[in-house]
Parts: structure tokens; C-alpha cells; sequence
């Protein structure tokens, strides 16, 4: 349950997670759009020497990291056995109906899913060193521009990080509301579908009463201390950019000149093709 | 019918960063009949110990046995020991959720699979037990009563089940004075006619002194005492070492004979009261 109390965030004190949290929510959309472009091997394996390396410094455990890719693995299993089988790539090497494999479709489909796990660990590293409310604080502070159109950003940020402190509040009330009932011999985990969605009941209506009564009790609280989120106000934690934030750039700089270089200069993905087709033959 | 607990210890979010080891090495017995207090500092695994005994918690190190069902076997009766030992929350007035009183206080019999008929009876002697009126409150909306109101609701839920075990985790926490009074004689009756065994969570030491037959003291998660209220309070400074209170009675009483006056320790008030009009009347 207390995976969701933190998101993922995973403490060690690293340089990485004393970054700044805007540069690293510009440096995970970055990655995020970059891994798009690129369509070599190369490009792949500095992606995956980047995250590694990204890993290592902030310290957080290998085997942490991966859990994250459990989510996608179905998806990536599936997307990969299409493009191997239906891609209609190349020679084919083996042909069956509509279904045919060739070295093409192979390393098209390696392709695939090196780019979904990629783009999977890339932004949960992210949440592995930033807490929910430093990265609500960058987001409100990248918004700013915004406020030029009379958008509000500071009440949406104020909402935004309401709604972050509360969900780990009613998870811990989930928590303790299902061991309330299960004492009460309320069974969640048996029975069809029907039964189950049933026994929900006894849960959510407590629950849901429970987050009206903390809404409104908030919101007394709030009013009682003459709260008002559009005057500019002070705040407590500080984002400040600094040479952390600059390693960090100049990182994954060197990424994207490895990236844009590399598929130019080296035909690595040519030599790659002629392993995997002498081996296959 | 008595609770053996041995070497029990556990650990929340094993093998992160989160790591807490919330019980270690907890061991002790209690028979049937016993009122047990269990007090201790906030943080102090009293919670955790008690959702263990009703299997809330799987069991991960020690054993524990509860009647005849031994929490340490492959595939132990969760269902029956549910029934047999009950488990009152803390704040539990926020559990409820039926449209109906009856039916609320029912949700625990309509689970173990009771006729209608026999539920209803239940029902009404569990809202009686706690003292409510049936024929008020039955039909009312459990969402419409007052706040002491609803905590007997939810407390004649639990003992609708019947249970041998009443196990209360902080029954009086955020009541005034007189509530507080009022669901601890609420818990002794209880004690004295239906739930015989009864284990209760508090950090109201004078409701400890003055209502248990024994006390379990629990810091950093490991048993540091288990002795009877006088036995206990008698350690004032280390207890207060501990982070806990010791009740007004006993602290006057304790100054009064450093003071050379003939007086016991007491425990209660009353006791104190009597203690120093014999004492006032021998002087004189
Ligand atoms: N669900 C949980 N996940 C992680 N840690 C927990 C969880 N529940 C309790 N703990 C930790 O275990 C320790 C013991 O908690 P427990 O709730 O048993 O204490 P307690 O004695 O009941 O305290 P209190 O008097 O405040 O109710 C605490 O340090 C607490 O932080
Ligand atoms: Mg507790």
C-alpha cells in the first residue's frame, strides 16, 4: 500500500535526486520525444547506456527499476510477436499462411519493444527520484507562461498537490476500512465477479463519506486561516537550478549527439543485420 | 479458551526503504476471563499485535494460538477465528455504511451465514448490550446519529458476532470525560456477560488502573512489562522512561507516603479517597 503513499519514490540522497526537479521533468519530456527519432541500434543503446548509467548515480536498485517494466511486459510481448510475424518485411525466412519471419521483422520487432521499455524506464526513473509534491512544483512552475493568459496556474497547482497529499491519506483509509470489515467477516476475495463488486460496498460508501468529511474540514481550515491562492505567496521548498542540473544536461547532450551522430557515421545497424542473418542461416 | 502468543515478530515493507520492524520477540498468555490492557507509546506495535490475533496479519515469525486454531498451520481457519476473536477499530463509527442501523450492526452475522431470524436476535441483543434502544434507533440511517451514538452502533457490530474475545483498539480515543466513562463501563459489562476475554488498546492509563486485571507494556515493539496495574504503576520513573503516564491517583498516593503518610498505593479515586480519610482517622 505504501507504494502509492510515495509513488515510487525510491530515497538514497543521490545527486540525482537532489537535482532540480524542473530540469529533470524537461530532461524526461525530452527523452521522451527523442526516443521517436530514433530508429537505429545505436541510438538504442545509448538510450539504454543513458538509463543505466542515469541508474547507477541515483542509486537506485536494478532490479527496483525493472519492476517498473512489469506493467508493459504483456504489451511488449504482443507487439513484439505482430511485428515479427506480420511485419512483411525482407526475405521472408520461414512462411506459413499469413505469417512470415525474416531477419527484417526480427530486428524490427527488437526495435519495438527496446523502444516501449525505453520509454517506459526513462520517466520512471523520474518518479523513482522525485516526490509526487517537488514534481507538482515543477510542473506549476514550467506552467508560468500560462499566466499570461489568464490561466490559473497557482490554483491548479494548489489543487494538484491537495489531491497528491490526499491520495495516500485514503489509501491508508482503504487499508484500514477493508481490515475493519474483514473483521467483520466481510470475505473480498471469493466469489464471481457479482459477489465481489458487492462486497465493494461496505468499503466505498465509508470511504466516500470518510473524503467528503475531510473535504469539508479542509476546507474550514483553509477558510479559518483567510486562505487565498492568488496573491503571490512564499514558499517552503526552493526549486533552484544548479551544477547537478547542468551534469545532467550536458548528459543527455552527449546522448543526443550520440544519437544524431552515430546513426550517421556507422553503419552499426548494416553489421548488426549480417550477424543475426549469418547466424539464422 | 485462552490465547498463547510466542516469539511473535514482524516486519512492514520487508526489504525496502520503508523497512519497519514494528514487533520482535513478543511472547505471552492469556486465559480466559482476563481483562488485558495493552499500553505503550505511539508507534509501539500495540495495533499490530492486536491485527495479528484476529489474523489480519498473516503471521510471518512466531506462532500463535488462539483457542484451538494454531495461526502457525498451512491453511489456519481464518473465517472461524474472525468470529471467535472481534476486533473493534479505532474510530470505528467510521466503518459504517448500511442504510440501516439493524442492518449495519447485522453485516458480520449475514457474512458467517446466520438465518434471518437468528441475525435479528443477535441484533437486538447487541444493541441493547451497548445500550442503545432497539425500537429508536434500529430503523434510523446510521449516518443521522451523534458521534457516541455511532460508536456503539459499530461496537454492537462487532458483538453481534458473538465473539469470545473482545479485542478494542482504543475504544474511549476522542471522547470527553463522561463518553469515556460511559463506553468503559459499556466494556465491562460486556467483559462480565457476553465477550469473557477481553483485550483492549489504550492510552488512558487511568481507565488501565482502574478496569484491567492485567497490563501488557509494549515499546519499540518489544513486551518490556506484563503485570497486573499495581505491580506496573508502582515503577513510576521507568514507565516514565517509556513515554507512559501513570494515573493521578497513584502519583498523589506515591507523594503522600513519601511525605510519611500511611497510605497504600491506589489506583483509583475512590480507593485513594478512602485510603486517606483511614489514614486522617488513625492520626487523630
Ligand atoms: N501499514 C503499515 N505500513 C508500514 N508501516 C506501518 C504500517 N502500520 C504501522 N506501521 C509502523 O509500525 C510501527 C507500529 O505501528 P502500530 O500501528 O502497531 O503502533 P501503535 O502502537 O498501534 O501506535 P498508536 O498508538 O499510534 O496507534 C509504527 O512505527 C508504524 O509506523
Ligand atoms: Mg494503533
Amino acid at each position: 500500500m505504501k507504494d502509492v503513499v510515495f509513488g515510487q519514490y525510491y530515497p538514497t540522497g543521490s545527486g540525482v535526486h537532489h537535482m532540480d526537479a524542473r530540469a529533470k521533468v524537461v530532461l524526461a519530456l525530452a527523452y521522451i520525444v527523442l526516443i521517436f527519432f530514433v530508429d537505429s541500434f545505436v541510438g538504442y543503446f545509448a538510450y539504454a547506456l543513458f538509463v543505466l548509467s542515469v541508474t547507477l548515480v541515483a542509486k537506485v536498485p536494478l532490479r527496483t527499476l525493472l519492476r517498473s517494466v512489469k506493467g508493459v511486459a504483456v504489451l511488449v510481448l504482443f507487439i513484439s510477436i505482430i511485428n515479427v510475424f506480420f511485419s512483411g518485411l525482407g526475405e521472408p525466412l520461414w512462411q506459413w499462411w499469413i505469417l512470415s519471419v525474416s531477419v527484417d521483422s526480427l530486428l524490427h520487432a527488437a526495435k519495438m519493444a527496446l523502444r516501449i521499455l525505453l520509454l517506459v524506464l526513462g520517466p520512471a526513473l523520474l518518479t523513482y527520484t522525485t516526490t509526487p509534491m517537488e514534481l507538482t512544483d515543477a510542473i506549476e512552475s514550467l506552467m508560468t507562461p500560462l499566466k499570461w493568459v489568464r490561466f490559473p496556474v497557482r490554483d491548479v497547482a494548489v489543487i494538484m498537490s491537495i489531491a497528491l497529499r490526499m491520495i495516500p491519506t485514503l489509501m491508508e483509509e482503504t487499508d484500514r476500512i477493508m481490515l475493519a470489515q474483514k473483521a467483520r467477516g466481510a470475505s473480498l476475495d471469493t466469489g464471481n465477479i457479482f459477489k465481489r463488486v458487492k462486497a465493494l460496498v461496505p468499503i466505498l460508501i465509508p470511504l466516500f463519506v470518510g473524503a467528503f468529511r475531510r473535504a469539508e474540514e479542509l476546507a474550514l481550515a483553509l477558510d479559518a486561516r483567510c486562505y487565498n491562492a492568488s496573491p503571490k505567496r512564499t514558499r517552503y521548498r526552493i526549486l533552484r537550478f544548479g551544477w547537478r542540473d547542468l551534469v545532467g544536461l550536458l548528459a543527455f547532450g552527449s546522448l543526443v549527439a550520440v544519437v544524431v551522430l552515430g546513426a550517421v557515421r556507422y553503419d552499426f545497424d548494416g553489421m548488426i543485420y549480417d550477424l543475426v542473418a549469418s547466424w539464422v542461416h | 479458551m485462552s490465547i498463547e502468543v510466542e516469539g511473535l515478530g514482524y516486519t512492514y515493507m520487508k526489504k525496502s526503504p520503508y523497512e519497519k520492524r514494528a514487533l520482535d520477540n513478543v511472547s505471552f498468555r492469556v486465559e480466559e476471563g482476563e481483562f488485558v490492557a495493552v499500553v505503550g507509546q505511539t508507534g509501539s506495535g500495540k495495533s499490530t499485535l492486536m491485527q495479528h490475533l484476529n489474523g489480519l496479519i498473516k503471521l510471518t515469525e512466531g506462532k500463535i494460538k488462539v483457542d484451538d486454531i494454531d495461526l502457525t498451520a498451512r491453511r489456519p481457519d481464518y473465517k472461524r477465528l474472525r468470529f471467535l476473536v472481534g476486533m473493534v477499530f479505532q474510530y470505528p463509527e467510521y466503518q459504517l455504511f448500511d442504510e440501516t442501523v439493524a442492518k449495519d450492526v447485522g453485516f458480520g452475522c449475514r457474512n458467517a451465514g446466520l438465518s434471518a431470524e437468528e441475525t435479528e436476535d443477535r441484533v437486538r441483543q447487541a444493541i441493547a448490550l451497548v445500550g442503545l434502544d432497539y425500537d429508536e434507533i434500529a430503523d434510523r440511517s446510521p449516518f443521522e446519529l451523534s458521534g457516541g451514538q455511532k460508536r456503539r452502533v459499530a461496537i454492537a457490530g462487532v458483538v453481534a458476532m458473538r465473539p469470545k474475545v473482545l479485542i478494542l483498539d482504543e475504544p474511549t480515543a476522542g471522547l470527553d470525560p463522561v463518553g469515556r466513562r460511559e463506553i468503559m463501563e459499556m466494556v465491562l459489562s460486556l467483559h462480565r456477560t457476553v465477550c469473557p476475554t477481553v483485550l483492549m488498546v489504550s492510552h488512558d492509563m487511568e481507565a488501565v488502573a482502574e478496569y484491567c486485571d492485567r497490563v501488557l507494556v509494549l515499546s519499540h515493539g518489544t513486551l518490556a512489562y506484563d503485570a497486573t496495574p499495581a505491580a506496573l504503576f508502582a515503577k513510576g520513573e521507568q514507565l516514565r522512561d517509556m513515554g507512559l503516564d501513570t494515573p493521578a491517583s497513584v502519583q498523589l498516593s506515591t507523594r503522600l507516603r513519601q511525605n510519611g503518610w500511611d497510605v497504600p498505593l491506589c489506583l483509583t479515586p475512590k480507593a485513594l479517597a478512602e485510603a486517606i480519610a483511614k489514614a486522617l482517622e488513625g492520626s487523630r
